[in-house]
């Protein structure tokens, strides 16, 4: 079973657990309605929306509002470090949590002593604080934008923000960036780089490039990344290898955006509901392609 | 556990960073100092006084420890204090800056400016806010749904209302899209 775990933007919002669904539009956790923009829910709302084309369960959800102050977040890890010793999630998504390297050990700690120890992913906060802490390379999966790649490749930097210029925003540079963060132990087993070109890597470079469909507009949509997440994580959690799995994810979310036919000023939840016809369109032109002679 | 299971134990645990997340508060003398203390524990922040490392050549010779991440919010209380510190940096590596380069993407109808890790969308012909993206810090999805939908010069500014790194890079690429399209 997939764990997402990961805030909303509501400040009253109280620690909540439970298996999450989609109803009317808004992600349903226990008898409180989300509405879904960006952020966790977004993440949640695509991987509900993957597992169920799948035929399989919604994801179990823990969720926490913060607002960027931090308490929230510091009420969810002390949750999650009491309960996630009783759980057995073949996979979790870790998202917007505010970084804290002293409760990220204890959570990392509880989570690799299990037997078997659940596939890894973090995305957002949880990614940042995993690389702050000189932990990347316990986690299976991070799903960074180029300029949290270039965060990653950046030994020193603590944060994105003093992230050194000589690293930012070329295109070109990304084999060498992936290097860098591989080579410093500042990233995952795999990486699924997300931007105008889609790059799954690892240690040992550039495995896939995804570019197509390409929509320009989706670098400025907020969400779009969370969404490639939340697929990417029902993919593994379905029995998926990594590579494959992350492959499948950035098709999914540019088949899924390109029928939304975007603008600059769409919002995430109208590529959401296109997610289902974009994974069957993306798993039967991989079934062509692998039955290839 | 085999003949180095333990030496791999310790030498896990020694590599991780566990400063990774603090930064320093500079200060220009200690009464400044003392009274940031006062104001920050007040408010119920995780902070220290010590010493500032050698790679720090300004202020006074005492500087508090805080946590990073939310240097957005911190400054800001401490600027409504009168007393902005001279400087922050983070512990690890006091001499990194923050980021001050901008990427622009100009789509037509709209422009995106790019700050570090956020990404900020107008529309240009009413200037309105269409998108927020980027960042992974939790005050961005709260940043997003505030200042969506607002005009340029209505919207709160990430200073006033967010609290984090990834709030103060929004509010760089906020100030930078006011610059470029507002008189």
């Amino acid at each position: 079973m997939l764990a997402i775990v990961g805030t909303v933007p509501q400040l009253e919002f109280p620690v909540a657990a439970a298996r999450t669904s989609l109803r009317n539009g808004d992600l349903c956790l226990q008898e409180r309605k989300i509405p879904i923009k960006r952020g966790t829910p977004a993440l949640l709302a695509a991987a509900i929306q993957t597992l169920i084309t799948l035929g399989r369960n919604e994801p179990f959800g823990y969720l926490v509002g913060d607002v960027g102050s931090g308490e929230g977040s510091q009420k969810l890890y002390q949750y999650l470090a009491q309960e996630m010793k009783e759980t057995s999630f073949q996979t979790v998504i870790f998202h917007y949590l505010q970084p804290h390297i002293g409760w990220h050990s204890r959570i990392l700690s509880i989570l690799q002593k299990k037997d078997p120890k659940p596939i890894l992913i973090a995305d957002a906060g949880f990614m940042y604080v995993a690389k702050m802490s000189g932990r990347s390379s316990a986690y299976d999966l991070f799903t960074p934008d180029l300029g949290e790649l270039a965060f990653l490749a950046d030994e020193l930097a603590p944060h994105p923000f003093y992230t050194r210029g000589f690293l930012l925003y070329e295109e070109n540079r990304v084999p060498d960036l992936i290097a860098r963060a591989y080579q410093h132990g500042n990233a995952a087993r795999y990486l699924l780089v997300k931007g105008k070109r889609d790059y799954v890597a690892n240690k040992d470079g550039i495995q896939a490039i995804v570019d197509s469909p390409m929509e320009e507009a989706m670098e400025a949509i907020g969400g779009t990344g969370d969404t490639l997440t939340g697929i990417l994580g029902a993919l593994v959690d379905s029995g998926m290898e990594l590579g494959r799995a992350a492959i499948l994810a950035a098709r999914v979310n540019r088949l899924a955006g390109h029928h939304a036919k975007p603008s600059p000023g769409t919002q995430v939840g109208e590529i959401i509901q296109h997610i289902p016809k974009a994974l069957e369109e993306a798993l039967k032109g991989q079934e062509e392609v692998d039955g290839r002679p | 556990m085999g003949a180095f299971g333990f030496l791999k134990k310790k030498s896990e645990e020694f590599e991780e960073n566990h400063n990774g997340d603090r930064g320093f508060l500079v200060f220009e003398n200690t009464s400044e100092v003392i009274q940031a203390e006062n104001l920050l524990k007040k408010k119920g922040w995780e902070i220290r006084v010590m010493g500032p490392p050698p790679e720090i050549r300004s202020g006074c010779d005492l500087v508090i420890e805080f946590p990073l991440i939310e240097e957005l919010k911190i400054t800001k209380v401490l600027q409504d204090a009168g007393i902005p510190p001279l400087q922050v940096v983070p512990v690890n590596s006091p001499l990194l800056e923050p980021v001050n380069l901008f990427q622009i993407k100009d789509f037509g109808r709209y422009l995106m400016v790019q700050a570090a890790n956020m990404k900020l969308t107008v529309e240009k012909e009413s200037l309105t806010i269409v998108n927020i993206s980027g960042g992974g810090c939790p005050d961005v999805p709260y940043l997003a749904e505030q200042m969506i939908g607002k005009g340029l010069k209505d919207a709160p500014s990430p200073r006033e209302i967010g609290h984090t790194l990834c709030g103060y890079a929004l509010q760089l690429a906020y100030e930078e899209m006011k610059r470029r399209c507002l008189p």
